[in-house]
This record gives C-alpha cells, structure tokens and sequence, in this order.
C-alpha cells in the first residue's frame, strides 16, 4: 500500500514531521517498508533561463547555452537536445549534481573544445519519465532559480507499507489516517458524503444469479448510470495523486474508480454504458468461458469464479479486473457505476487461480468494510458529477449489505493478562473509541464493545488487547524476567534420542568426517534405489524433479554430494549426515539415521599420499570402524550385536554386513557401494558407507545407580599365546574367535587376530589366520602343563567348529 | 712403592686414553679384574710380614680406590660424550608436515551447532526439546493453528503436499514447527516451555529461499505468562546467542492467525560490507514473529484461554546462524561443498555451553 504525504494530509489535520509519521505507521503495526522524497532526490534541480543558444563551432548537433539559473551569474552550457533554444525556461543542474536516472555526479567537461558547466535536463534523466528526446520545457513564467521539485509539486514524499493480511482498513487512506489519530499524530478529518438519489430509474437491472448456498460469494451489488458525462483527462490534482504512487492516470471516469480505491480503500468498476447489452447478471463462470481484462490479456474462466455478464457474455471478472470490451474511454458518454461486494476468500483463491494482482484483489480478498459499499458509489457518483458532469439515475441495489455487527465482552483486566501492560480503563476506551469502535455499555471492570463494519479481523477480546496495545506502543511492554518453574539446577531435558543424535555428528565429526545436510527429497529414482519411492512418499507438487521423493536413506544425498565435490577435485570425500529418513507417510514412520561415507583415499588416518605412506583406497573395514565408532561413542553395548554377512541391494553383497540385534531388529549396514548403483547414479572411484537407524538401537538398561560396576585387576602377569589356523576362505573370523573364547570361558581374557594371509604356501580356497590369544591367570601362576592343556582345548574347539587346521 | 707408583700412572693413563665405554672396561678389567695388575699387586700381600703388610696394604688399597674414582670419573665423560654422538646421528628433520588428525578435520555442520547453542540457551532457561514429524496433517499445520480453511494465509506458505491417501486425506511437508506446538499441548498439561527446533519445508527457491529450511519455534504456556514475559526472553536469548553484552530490539504489531496480539521483532544492527554487527548502528533486522498463543488455538489444544495463557515465537534456524556466523548465501547450506562446510563448519569438540561460551 503506497500513499505521498499530501494525499494522508487530505485526511489528517496534523503537525508532525515525516520522520514521525513514518515512526508511528511502523510503531502501530503499519510497516513502513520504503519511504521516497523526490525532493531529496532532485534537489539540486533548479528552473533556469537559457538566455542564449548558439551553434557549437566544432559539433553540427551540439548548442552552447549561456544559462541563467537565477543567481545571476549565467554558466555556459554545452546542450544535444534539439529544442534548446534561446529564451527557453527549462531545468538546470549545475556541477555536482547526482543525476538519478544515469547515476553519475556532473563534472566539469570540455566538449568538443567548449567548456561546460552543468548540464540542461530531460524528463528521462530525472527518472520523471522515459522521455528523452529533448530537454524539459517550463512555463515561461516560472520563477529562475526555483528548484524544480517545488515548482512541480513534486516535494510530496511517498510512503510504502507492508500491510498485513488482516488490515482491509488501512488498504486505503483514510483508515491509515484513523489510525494514525487514535496515535495521537492528528485528527481526522471527517468529510460527509452526499446522498445523491438521482433522477431516473437506472436502465440497467442486476440480477444475483446465485444458488442460495453461494449467496455469500456476491452479496451487495449496486448500480446506477451517469448519463451524459464528458470524459477526458482527470484534472491535475487527481492525476497527481495517481502519479505519486506509480498509477498511469487513464481518463477521468477510471481515474476516479482508482482514486476511491486507494483514498477509501474501496474497489469500483466503470462500465461505458453503451457497450453493455441487456441486464447484468452476477453468476458463476461456465467452463469454456473467457474474458478479455482491462490489462489486455485473455482469461480463462472457471465455474469456481463469479463473473459479471450480459448479454454479450462476459463483461468483468468480479472483484478482480474489469474487461477490456466495457471499459470506459475519452467517447464514453454514459457511465454504469458499480459498487459490489465479494467473498474474500473466493476473491483471493480466483485471483491466485488466474494469476491477477490487481488493486481490487488486493483489497477484496482482505476483505473490505461491507457499510461502505453504498457510501463508496455515492462518493464516485458525486465524483463522477463534479469532473465529467452529467446526470444520475436511481441506485439500483441487488441483495443487501450483510449485517457484521458484533459485541465483545471486554473486561479490562485482559490487557495485563497478556501484556503486562498498566493502561487505564478510561485510556482503553478512548483508544477503542478513537479507532471507530462503539462502547455500548462500560462499569470498572469491563465494557461492552461494538466492532466497526472495516475490522472483520477483530473477534474476540483479545484482538481488542492488540488494538490497545499497538496503540499505546509495544515499547511500552516491559520486560520481565520469566521465574523458573523451579528454583533448581535445570534439570536434564534430553530425550535419548536427542542425545544420541547430537553425540552422533560428535563421534563421526570427531573421526574426520565433515557433516553435510542434505535435502529431504530426492528423486523418484534415487528413492526407488534405495527402498522407497513408493506413491505415499511422493510430493504432488515437488519443486524439481529430482527432489520429488521423501527420502528413505540418507546415502543418495551423500553420494550424490560426494561425486558434485569429486568433480572440482576434491575426490578423497569423507561426510556424515545424521538427518530423518521416512518409510512411510505415517508419524512413527520417520527415523532419524545417522550415516557415513568415504570416497577414494579418505582413510579414517589421513586421506591421499604422504611422505608417511599413501593411505591407500578405502575399504570396507573402514566404513565397519566407522560404524563401531559411533557405537562405541554411543555407549551402546554391543554384546548381543550380530554382524552378519551381506546387506540391502545398494551394497556389494560381498564386501557388506547387517547389523543387529536379532533378525527383527536390523540396526544399520556398512559396505561398499554396488557398482551397479555406482554406474546408474553416474558414480565414479570407490566409495564405502554405513548407515545406522539411531532410534532403533536399543536403549541401555537403566541403573538404579551412578555407581561403576567393581572392577577386577589381576595381580598375575598374563600369558600371550599364538596360533596359525589354516582355515577354507568361506568360514567367518569371527566364528574362529568365538570357537576359541568358548574354549575356557574363565582363562581366556583375549582373543586378537593379527595376520590374515593368502598367497605363497597357502592352499588355494585357504586362508591362514594368526590368532594370539591371551590367558589371565586368576589365582596362581599358570603352569606349562596347564598352558598347553588350555592350548590343546582351543585347537580342538576351533577345528571342531571350523574345520581348521593348525599350522606347523 | 716405586712399582706402585709406575702402575698407578700407566694405569690412570689407560683410563684417561680410553675412548668409549668398552676400552675403559678393558681397563677396569686389565687393573682390578681377576687377573689385573692391581689385583695381582693385592695377592702379593699374603706373602709379606705384618709390618710390610700394613703399609703396602694402604698404599695399594689407596691405588685401587684412585682407579675406582678415575674409573667413575672417565665413564661418565666417555657415556656422555657417546651419547652426545647417537643424538647428532639421529637427529630428524621436524619441519616434515604429519597429517591433520581426524579431530582437525572433521565438521560439524553450522545448522547442528546453532541447534546445539539453542539448545544450551533455553536449556538453561527450563525449556525442553520437543520434536514433531517432517510429514504433516493439514490439521496440524493449518487448521489448529487458526488457519480457517480456504483462508488466503495457507496459500502464502507454499506448501508441498502429498497426493491423498485411501481416507482422502492429503498430508504435507510442514511449513513451519508451529504444528509441534499444536502436539505438545494436546500431549502435556500446562505449565508447558518448550522449544521445537526442525526441518521445515515451502515450495519456494530462489536466493534467500530454500525448499528445505530449518525453524524453531518457542512456546510458553501457563497461567501468568504474559507479554513482558515474552520480551524478556527474546531479549536474553538474542544476548546469549549473539554473545553480546546488550541489544536493542524493537517489536512491531504484526499479524500471525496463530497469535493475538502477534509482534514481528527487529534487531539494531550496523552493517559494513559483508558485515553486521549487534548491539550497534542505526539498521533494523527482522529476526522473528511472536505474539500471544491465540484464543482459538488454545481451545484447538485443549487449553483453556481464560484459565491458561501463554506466548510462542518462531524464527530461521538457517536465518540466525547466517547473521550471526556471516554466511552469505542460504543455498550453500544444502549443497555440501566440502570447501564451505571445513570453512563455516565446527570443529568436533566446539561444543556449545553457557559455562564455556556458545563459540570458541
């Protein structure tokens, strides 16, 4: 909403200065959002006197001026417009005026060999309009040295605010300046609107063609004809008003309908009544139906919009844009003048459908005040009169002015309830009175509160809080400390999950990988790759295509960041991201996962070649460590994890492993990536991840106590013990180690593997494992004889479950 | 005694020439070994009469523990000198880079470690975490929260929706935390304080907007808490975030369906260059929308407005972090481009608390 400083004057007697007007509209919840002084701008513009234009000696299309701009000193001024002429009286703007339309500061220039101070201005260089062809010319008796703005009138500053939805008020004027009075910035100025009662039967008849369920969507709509009115150009003061604010002005009869919309805040429409055909009908639109508009552009129409039509079809989208066929021009002789109210809501959703902002959306859809639908067509009819002249008909009015009359039981105690705020009964009521609304009945501690007709955004007691409020300034809330619930330590208020979440990007930051966060879609492709992509998951109205499904892991993000940052050569890519994932639409379908890649050489010690030792490709074991670190940070314990070979299809079924603690209960996987899923999603290098379900391991068991279980520290020095299995390349090390453990349950403390070899003097199919193991003695030094007993006991365990066989 | 004294001299000598430990043993061994000559001399004294014995017997006990001494003396001198020599050998060029320790590497991304600095503040304020699901009821994101239906309101939130399911219902990606307050009340009784930070999505990209952000979302609800309450908070958080000793922060009259009276808040700041700084200057930032926990709403919840009220705030998680850590573009939040993530990231152990400040 845009207004200039002089058009709210017309409203507002008032003797503040901009600064304060523009604090206040801000301060009672009137953003202002932009504020533009021309004056500021074009202050160094002067009228001034060309009392001499010669030809240029060395330039055919160049005069030199001598220019007069009033402190006697004429300057001379080289000039390219043809129409600089002697005597002509036109703008001046001397060295070190800031040019707006070419944003340079004037210099002093030699042109062509003449010196020029100054230069001689178009319309198009003081961004007044695109006109560029000559220099402005000025009546010849405007006073030299003036500056320009004032002697234009163009020192009008403009106002901007960002007016919120629920404000249909303040979508004109004369509701900002009520406003702005009920602040203390002024008094309104109350201006009565005359009743005209014409002098005929208006011709032309309105039916409401609406089923009684639709009856809301058009409720009032009046009509009268002006007859025999001269359009033409609207006179000066209205075409200035509508230039201030950025309107073109048209013709008088439609710069009317644009003034009341933006002084009264009230939408009206213009018919050349010899361009309508028969009677008006108010209805639904028809599929197939179409319109030209006022802005040249056809217009579908759809039975969700309400039309106004004749018999020539179509003549005006309601509360949106009149069309182009019965719009008003210079030869409009007869006027149709209509003021109609809409349904909101059906305006809004219609003007979104066909994609029209225009100024009447803008107001309807806020939702204008129903009581001044007939005072509005009064106050154009008298308009219309005063400029074009002619005679009035009867008003025709179809339905009624809806009744929106409500009473609110205010008790004033509301206003410290949910402010704090210490305002007296007596102030409330005057605030309240001063913004329109009625005090129906009022004792000490509350009041009954009519709401006026242009507030439908206030229903309760405490909207009438908010008006108070923004009135006597929220500055004036005092801060107040919020007590404690207790007078306590704050007690913890993590969740588990909260804290394994958080501790989780610790853990896996901690082992060198950096966190991403990714989208929460991908595409419909990627989704399906990796176990979704089913219909639920799928947005209706994505923003991309390759973000149309909710994600069901977080690796197609990763991956796909991983292989973006690989081609700018960055390919030793470690990242983590601990984010949602959804299996379903359902609100316990979302997890929060927490997973991890490695791209190429991004060891968990140190990525690409060093004088140390190149760190080699990445491998499986890498993303394994990785997701036991993160266990193991976690605190999570793992006695009764199973690993177990292979994984989802995503991952290379021999380089992958699953989770979990029982086989309904998967935890995560880790592996690395398939190469079929490398080649369909353009992957290149190797890549290996983990991804675990953080709210689906399992919690610790709670303690009744913070106590540490009792620890047991041996006085005895352990035994050390090595074996060399050769064992077939198909059985499991870590079946091999727990063969051994379950040799002596109480003896064995240890079990390591520290060789893995193929190769020379290995059997093909086998593989030889060094496996040490370490024996605590618990109450006396062991003897040979029992070492070699316990020796012999894990040889036979681990060959009996494996089929091993110990080397020589 | 002549003899002893010639032996005392060569044998000094020999100690003295000896050049490593080694030479110096064979010393030791050649005078007072088993065989040594001062061994030898020492037999010798079984054979001599008592008197003679009395006076060889000092002067050779006195030798020996001369030898001894020099002994002592040479080793420390020639194991020093050894030493000395297997350093300079084994001297290494230090200036050889090691490699960045994982600690030094890793990243924590800007989003968690706001959420994190959050967390820590309003902890510390009684408040708890309270969390809601990506996937939404238009129930929960609209209607409850005073968005009647068809209401222009829901349209400016850009919402992305799902297709609707066999019960006709057509869920979509939340627009913002608020419907966390909506489960938290329905969920708990008053007194409520919580704070609901999460990812929020709007069908909207350009430069200052994402598909994908992140709000939080505050909500106090009881029987006193009021406005001056609300203020105080943003006031003490916007303190505590930004780690400044003072803001200025104005509040507008504002307009939410969610809230009555609603407020949006600025923020006093000096802007230079790429650069904003709190607490100074002349601009005005608008930081976030609060107001009063609308009538409507409570009763959506279950709470009754005469008997419990309260207040709920909402700002960008992205937002804040961008003004506070100087972030220039929204978008690079969510392209994980390793160079902007290790240069806006957080270190591993930067680890938010009020006792040790929010940042390092």
């Amino acid at each position: 909403m845009k207004f200039s400083l002089s058009w709210l004057k017309d409203h507002l007697d008032t003797q503040a200065s901009l600064a304060e007007i523009v604090e206040s509209l801000t301060k009672i919840g009137l953003e202002v959002e932009h504020v533009d002084n021309p004056a500021d701008r074009l202050k160094d513009f002067v009228i001034a006197h060309v009392i001499e234009a010669k030809q240029h000696p060395n330039a055919d299309r160049l005069r030199v001026c001598m220019v007069d701009a009033g402190d006697g000193q004429p300057v001379q001024v080289v000039c390219g417009a043809p129409n600089a002429r002697t005597g002509l009286k036109s703008v001046f703007s001397p060295v070190g005026t800031y040019i707006p339309a070419k944003n340079i500061t004037l210099t002093k220039g030699v042109i062509r060999g003449v010196e020029s101070n100054g230069m001689l201005c178009s319309a198009f260089e003081l961004e007044l309009s695109n006109d560029h062809e000559g220099i402005i010319e000025v009546a010849s008796d405007a006073p030299i040295g003036t500056r320009f703005v004032d002697y234009m009138g163009l020192n009008d500053p403009v106002i901007e605010i960002n007016l919120t939805p629920n404000r249909p008020d303040a979508t004109g004027v004369y509701g900002i300046a009520r406003d702005l009075a009920a602040a203390g910035l002024g008094t309104l100025k109350e201006k009565p609107i005359t009743d005209h009662a014409g002098s005929f039967a208006c011709p032309v008849s309105v039916t409401l063609d609406l089923a009684a369920e639709d009856k809301h969507l058009a409720p009032l709509f009046a009509l009268r004809l002006v007859r025999g009115v001269k359009n033409g150009p609207s006179p000066d003061w209205l075409q200035k008003r509508l230039k201030s604010i950025g309107l073109r002005p048209i013709n008088a009869l439609v710069d009317i309908t644009n003034y009341i919309t933006f002084d009264r805040g009230r939408p009206l429409h213009v018919f050349d009544a010899d361009k309508v055909k028969g009677q008006i009908v108010v209805r639904r639109g028809r599929a197939g139906e179409s319109i030209v508009a006022l802005d040249g552009k056809t217009y579908k129409i759809e039975p969700a919009q309400i039309v106004i039509c004749d018999d020539n079809g179509i003549e005006s989208i309601a509360g949106i844009m009149g069309g182009e066929h019965s719009g008003c021009d210079e030869d409009t002789q007869n006027v149709l003048i209509e003021s109609a109210l809409w349904d909101p809501m059906n305006i809004a959703r219609s003007g979104r459908a066909l994609g029209i902002n225009s100024d009447a959306r803008y107001r309807f859809e806020r939702g204008i005040d129903p009581a001044f639908c007939l005072p509005g067509a009064q106050l154009a009819t008298q308009m219309v009169l005063d400029l074009c002249g002619g005679e009035a008909s009867h008003l025709h009015i179809a339905g009624q002015v809806p009744d929106t009359k409500r009473l609110i039981d205010f008790p004033f105690s509301e206003v410290a309830r949910l402010t704090g705020l210490k305002i007296s009964s007596g102030d409330m009521l005057a605030t309240l009175k001063t913004l329109g609304f009625i005090i129906v009945s009022a004792d000490d501690r509350h009041a009954e509160v009519s709401v006026p007709s242009w507030r439908p955004d206030v229903e309760g007691k405490a909207d009438l809080v908010e008006e108070i409020m923004r009135i006597a300034g929220v500055d004036n809330v005092t801060s107040v400390p919020l007590p404690r619930l207790e007078a306590s330590v704050p007690k913890p208020i993590l969740t588990l999950l909260q804290k394994r979440t958080r501790l989780a990007r610790r853990a896996l930051a901690g082992r060198g990988l950096v966190e991403a966060v990714t989208w929460s879609f991908v595409s419909k492709e990627k989704a399906s790759l990796f176990g979704g992509g089913q219909a639920s998951l799928a947005l209706a109205n994505p923003i991309a295509a390759d973000l149309s499904d909710m994600r069901p892991s977080l690796l197609p993000g990763l991956l796909a960041a991983a292989q973006r940052n690989a081609d700018r050569a960055l390919g030793n890519v470690a990242v983590f991201e601990v984010g949602q994932v959804f299996r379903g639409d359902g609100e316990k379908d979302q997890r929060m996962n927490a997973a991890g890649l490695r791209r190429a050489q991004a060891k968990p010690n140190g990525s690409g070649r060093h004088w140390s030792g190149a760190a080699g490709q990445v491998d499986v074991f890498d993303a394994k460590a990785d997701a036991f670190a993160l266990l193991g940070s976690l605190n999570v314990p793992i006695a009764g994890l199973q690993l177990v070979a292979g994984g989802p299809a995503w991952f290379h079924p021999g380089r992958s492993a699953t989770l979990q603690f029982g086989p309904k209960n998967i935890i995560g996987h880790f592996g690395e990536i398939h190469p079929a899923i490398m080649e369909a999603l353009d992957l290149s290098g190797t890549i290996v991840a983990f991804e675990l379900v953080l709210d689906d391991i399992p919690p610790p068991k709670l303690k009744p106590t913070k106590v540490k279980s009792k620890l047991d520290m041996p006085e005895l020095m352990p035994v050390e013990r090595d074996f060399a299995f050769l064992v077939d390349r198909s059985v499991k090390t870590a079946d091999l180690i727990k063969a051994a453990l379950s040799a002596d349950r109480t003896m064995i403390s240890d079990a390591l593997i520290f060789d893995v070899y193929e190769g020379t003097g290995v059997p093909e199919g086998k593989t030889s494992i060094g496996l040490a193991i370490t024996l605590q003695p618990q109450e006396r030094t062991l003897t040979d004889q029992e070492i070699e007993a316990v020796a012999g006991k894990i040889v036979a365990e681990v060959s009996r479950k494996t089929g091993a066989i110990l080397r020589g | 005694m002549s003899q002893i004294n010639e032996l005392e001299t060569q044998t000094l000598a020999a100690i003295e020439g000896a050049q490593d430990e080694a030479a110096l043993e064979q010393v030791r061994v050649a005078s007072l070994g088993k065989k040594g000559t001062i061994t030898a001399l020492l037999a010798t004294l079984g054979k001599m009469s008592p008197e003679e014995r009395k006076s060889a017997g000092a002067a050779i006990n006195a030798l020996k523990d001369k030898v001894n001494e020099a002994l002592l003396a040479r080793r420390t001198i020639v194991k020093g000198a050894a030493l000395e020599a297997r350093l300079k050998s084994e001297s290494v060029d230090v200036t050889l880079p090691v490699r960045e320790a994982p600690i030094e590497t890793g990243r924590i991304h800007p989003i968690s470690q706001v959420m994190d600095e959050l967390t820590a503040i309003f902890a510390d304020m009684g408040f708890s975490i309270a969390e809601g699901p990506d996937i939404e009821s238009d129930d929960y994101n609209f209607t409850k929260l005073n968005f009647p239906l068809g209401h222009p309101a829901r349209e400016m939130h850009d919402t992305f929706f799902f297709n609707p399911g066999a019960d006709g219902e057509r869920k979509l990606l939340r627009t913002h935390t608020s419907p966390v307050q909506v489960r938290t009340m329905l969920n708990a009784k008053p007194p409520i304080r919580v704070i609901c930070p999460g990812r929020t999505y709007r069908c909207d990209s350009d430069q200052t907007h994402t598909p994908m952000f992140h709000q939080v979302e505050g909500l106090v609800i009881d029987k006193s808490a009021h406005m001056g309450h609300l203020k105080w908070i943003l006031e003490e958080f916007c303190k505590a975030f930004f780690e400044v000793p003072s803001v200025k922060m104005r509040f507008r009259p504002s307009f939410f369906p969610f809230t009555e009276p609603s407020m949006e808040v600025d923020i006093q700041c000096r802007r230079s260059g790429g650069e904003i700084r709190f607490g100074e200057g002349e601009d005005w930032l608008e930081i976030l929308g609060c107001g009063m926990v609308h009538p409507n709403v409570l009763r959506n919840c279950g709470v009754d407005p005469d008997e419990y009220q309260g207040f709920a705030w909402g700002m960008g998680i992205d937002r804040i972090a961008m003004l506070k850590y100087g972030m220039p573009d929204l978008r690079a939040f969510f392209e994980a481009d390793m160079r902007w993530l290790s240069h806006y990231g957080f270190r591993p152990l930067d680890l938010p608390t009020l006792a040790g400040g929010l940042s390092s």
